[in-house]
């Protein structure tokens, strides 16, 4: 094997990382609108938020890591798609940035205002990049305008076609029904109650038209056999989770939608190779050989990836076990943030910091679920 | 203006508003660490309180640099794809391990750190906290590798068949005497940010205590902070100095055409004077420069430790690179990248005023540790007003430093992206203009709208930043912060509430 094949694979890996992982992120994110009752909706919106508090930060390094990696490895290829679909990727930028400080300010201030606008940011950046991931990547495996000189031409509304726009509804449902399903596994209570329902409806509708547009990518642009394995992992994969999650399995469940974002990617990825990035005449495609770095870059960064991934992947996966037990509802301490409006008179120290929950639980009068 | 002109103030506004951040994280996560280390080995309550309130400043600063950073991973490409094109075969590597190897980390433990409070054994929370700091300079390390390859690109070959610049060997990228030196400047610089926030905001607060008549935990609690400040404030700002002065005679050889515009000197002298203030049209060229107040001598000695040492102004300068680069492509039949409108020395009122503004701003953590070396001696506290407003006054200044400090390296380098560096350390044919490494594709219009979007947002941003940071700095140090780790706790509390949540 090459070792452009095999920075190939790794971009590959990085991406699967990725979405697998902000998959449910942004799923959470996007069922933050949808899931919580009215009547408790600010302590479910902490539950699920802080379902992925830990550990959505380390989730989204998966995209800056896939991004160097694609720099580092195939510049050619980060020039032409990153230039080609600036519009796109400057909303998605728009989208993380709101999302990442929503997530660490919006408890800071204690007012219905302030967590209105953090919350409004968190659900519109999870929506965006959910829907133009599957856009980008539709384009990418589609194949875009390219010229002789490995230019995209093709202006933003190529990128508006149906195969692409379906991509972008594919990555949407799977991200929402992942999502869903990981609340059920790592919340518990009446919110699990309604994300398990919410997943075993959804995962109908991801299997259709998920499995539809699998059928469409490899019958209209992959040309290879064997990638209908990955059609074939990710359709099984989609039955299960409709299974699972009807029978409330819940681990299970999250297993078979982490599978099926796997065999997407491998497909994805199976279906363009040697090319890149695919033009629409073959003679301009970006292909493994003409998008790389030099062997002596590639074998540095090989020894490097070789060195640090496993590294990353043990301390991830023991954040992973530091906090896997279930969050409920009666975990969620009282809000500690302050007011804009600082106390009037000398701060007499522990006085109005609104922290007084010492230990007797939240304190305010919105009655606690279950009880 | 055009797609070059915009991409460059989008680059530079994203870069410097980033860099507001960056340096108090570098230099705070450090120093949070240290008052954890305090706690965890005396028990002394006061560090626990210290490292909590520092805590949530660092945290507040931490997300928007977060958010400012993921621009930058992805602007090289969707602005400056032809800049990628060329550099991507070196560039990207320290990129790369960057992310791997201090990204992940940081990331990851830093949701440890705030999530685990009570859920991880004390030790190992606190290596949590380590790990985040010694990541983000990490960070730092690579960061500043690839930006020292642009200033003087080393370890690369250039391959006429691609055009492209390609790395023959990371050692000498890594080792790259520009980062040796770039790098302890800038960390040096972080941690003054650091030092002078820390002991800026811990000087008003004991101010504030004493006025309150609550001198007991003046001494307590905030006086230890302003000496954990102000140690800090002086091994920076002599680190800051010595770094500085390494760099500047670095510079002076590999990129002397910066330093000439950044003394107005445009004819080469022996005994070049340091320019203190100068007035006259500095854009143009140097026919209006005069200069008002000079130490004779000064400018040869930071270049060369000579006070009669050899230095090159700008007119030399321009037709010494003229020439080289010309010739160099006739030589091996490369077109003509300039014409003799090139100009090969940057903007001279930017780099003039850069520069001394960079120096100019260290004198408010200067005041600083001298007012809090004489108040504080001999363990008393002050009420004195004046000392509590200086505190406040002053935590701006090393920001604007090193605000300035970036500029006038980044501005300093043009009107080339990678910088030729003149023999016998420079690498023929890999060197590039800016304007040839503007994205092909991406037209004005493009550029104009995320430029408008981030200024946008981030402008928003900025706001909400300061806003939240001197909330919880007015907010001051909470009392009867208890002891929230697994070791000291009993029985089953798996029901208890989380010690923190979002």
């Amino acid at each position: 094997m090459e070792l452009t094949d095999v920075w190939f694979v790794l971009i590959a890996v990085l991406w699967t990382g990725y979405l697998v992982l902000e998959g449910f992120d942004f799923g959470v994110g996007m069922l933050l609108g949808l899931l919580p009752r009215k009547e408790d909706r600010e302590r479910e919106r902490r539950v699920m938020i802080n379902s992925i508090g830990p550990v959505w930060d380390g989730n989204e390094v998966w995209l800056l890591t896939a991004g160097g990696a694609t720099f580092a490895a195939f510049p050619e290829w980060y020039a032409t798609l990153f230039s080609g679909f600036y519009l796109p990727l400057f909303l998605i930028l728009i989208a993380l940035i709101v999302r990442v400080v929503a997530f660490e300010w919006r408890g800071k201030i204690d007012s219905p205002q302030w967590r209105a606008w953090a919350d409004r940011a968190l659900i519109f950046g999870s929506w965006l990049p959910a829907v133009l991931w599957g856009v980008a990547f539709g384009n990418i495996v589609r194949g875009v305008e390219l010229d002789a000189d490995h230019q995209y031409v093709g202006g933003f509304f190529a990128l508006l076609n149906p195969f692409a726009l379906v991509a972008g509804a594919v990555t949407t449902l799977i991200f929402l029904t992942h999502g869903a399903v990981f609340l059920a596994l790592k919340t518990d209570g009446a919110i699990r109650e309604r994300a398990a329902a919410t997943a075993a409806r959804l995962s109908v509708v991801t299997l259709v038209v998920a499995g539809a547009w699998a059928i469409w990518l490899q019958l209209a642009y992959s040309g290879k056999g064997w990638t209908w394995v990955a059609v074939a992992v990710a359709a099984v994969a989609l039955v299960l989770l409709v299974l699972a999650t009807r029978a409330r399995r819940e681990g299970p469940a999250f297993v078979a939608s982490a599978v099926a974002i796997v065999g997407a990617v491998v497909l994805i990825f199976g279906s363009m190779y040697p090319d890149v990035m695919p033009a629409l005449d073959p003679a301009n495609s970006l292909t493994v050989d003409n998008a790389s770095s030099t062997d002596y870059t590639l074998t540095v960064m090989t020894w490097v990836a070789v060195v640090l991934t496993p590294l990353v992947l043990l301390y991830q996966g023991w954040t992973y076990w530091v906090f896997r037990k279930r969050l409920t509802a009666e975990h969620i301490p009282a809000s500690v943030g302050l007011t804009f409006d600082p106390p009037a008179e000398p701060v007499a120290v522990g006085s109005g910091s609104g922290s007084g929950s010492d230990g007797s639980g939240p304190d305010d009068s919105a009655g606690t679920p279950g009880a | 203006m055009d797609a070059l002109a915009l991409a460059r103030w989008q680059f530079g506004i994203t870069t410097v508003y980033h860099f507001i951040f960056v340096p108090l994280t570098i230099g705070l996560a450090p120093l949070v660490a240290i008052m954890q280390t305090a706690w965890v080995r005396t028990g002394n309550e006061r560090w626990l309180r210290l490292t909590k309130f520092f805590g949530k400043l660092l945290l507040i600063n931490f997300a928007i640099g977060v958010a400012t950073g993921i621009v930058q991973e992805f602007q090289f490409g969707m602005a400056w794809s032809e800049y990628s094109r060329f550099v991507g075969d070196v560039f990207g590597a320290p990129l790369a391990m960057e992310a791997l190897a201090a990204f992940f980390v940081e990331s990851t433990f830093l949701g440890l750190w705030i999530f685990g409070w009570d859920k991880l054994p004390k030790k190992i929370h606190l290596a949590c906290i380590w790990a985040v700091a010694i990541a983000t300079n990490l960070s730092a390390f690579f960061i500043l590798a690839a930006n020292s390859w642009m200033q003087h690109p080393v370890g690369t070959t250039y391959n006429f068949e691609t055009g492209r610049a390609e790395m023959t060997d990371i050692g000498a990228v890594l080792t790259n005497p520009t980062v040796l030196a770039a790098f302890p400047h800038t960390i040096t610089a972080a941690f003054l940010t650091a030092g002078t926030f820390v002991a800026g905001i811990a000087a008003w607060w004991m101010v504030r205590k004493v006025r309150q008549g609550d001198e007991a935990t003046a001494r307590d609690v905030y006086r230890p902070a302003v000496v954990l400040g102000l140690i800090t404030m002086i091994v920076a700002g002599i680190g800051v100095a010595v770094s500085g002065d390494a760099q500047a005679k670095l510079m002076f050889e590999q990129q002397p055409a910066k330093m000439a515009a950044a003394e107005g000197l445009c004819e080469s002298t022996d005994g070049a004077s340091f320019s203190l203030l100068a007035i006259g049209d500095l854009t143009n060229d140097c026919a209006g420069v005069t200069h008002l107040i000079e130490i004779p001598g000064f400018t040869s000695f930071l270049a060369t430790g000579d006070w009669n040492g050899h230095v090159r102004g700008v007119d030399e300068l321009q037709d010494y690179y003229a020439q080289w680069i010309s010739d160099w492509e006739q030589e091996n039949g490369v077109a003509p990248t300039f014409d003799d409108d090139t100009r090969f020395y940057p903007n001279l009122a930017v780099t003039y005023w850069s520069f001394r503004l960079m120096i100019g701003f260290a004198i408010g953590s200067a005041a600083l540790a001298l007012a809090s070396l004489w108040l504080l001696r001999k363990g008393s506290v002050t009420g004195k007003v004046w000392f509590g407003r200086l505190g406040i006054a002053v935590i701006a200044t090393p920001f604007l430093a090193s605000s300035f400090g970036w500029i006038f390296t980044e501005m300093g380098r043009q009107p080339w992206s990678v910088a030729p560096n003149p023999n016998p350390s420079g690498i023929d044919g890999v060197w590039l203009m800016t304007r040839h490494g503007v994205s092909v594709v991406a037209g004005a219009g493009t550029i104009l709208t995320s430029l408008v979007g981030f200024t946008l947002l981030y402008g928003v941003l900025a706001v909400l930043w300061f806003k939240l940071m001197k909330r919880y700095a007015i907010e001051g140090v909470a009392a009867g912060e208890k002891d929230p780790s697994p070791d000291g706790r009993s029985g089953d509390d798996s029901d208890a509430p989380l010690s923190f949540a979002y």
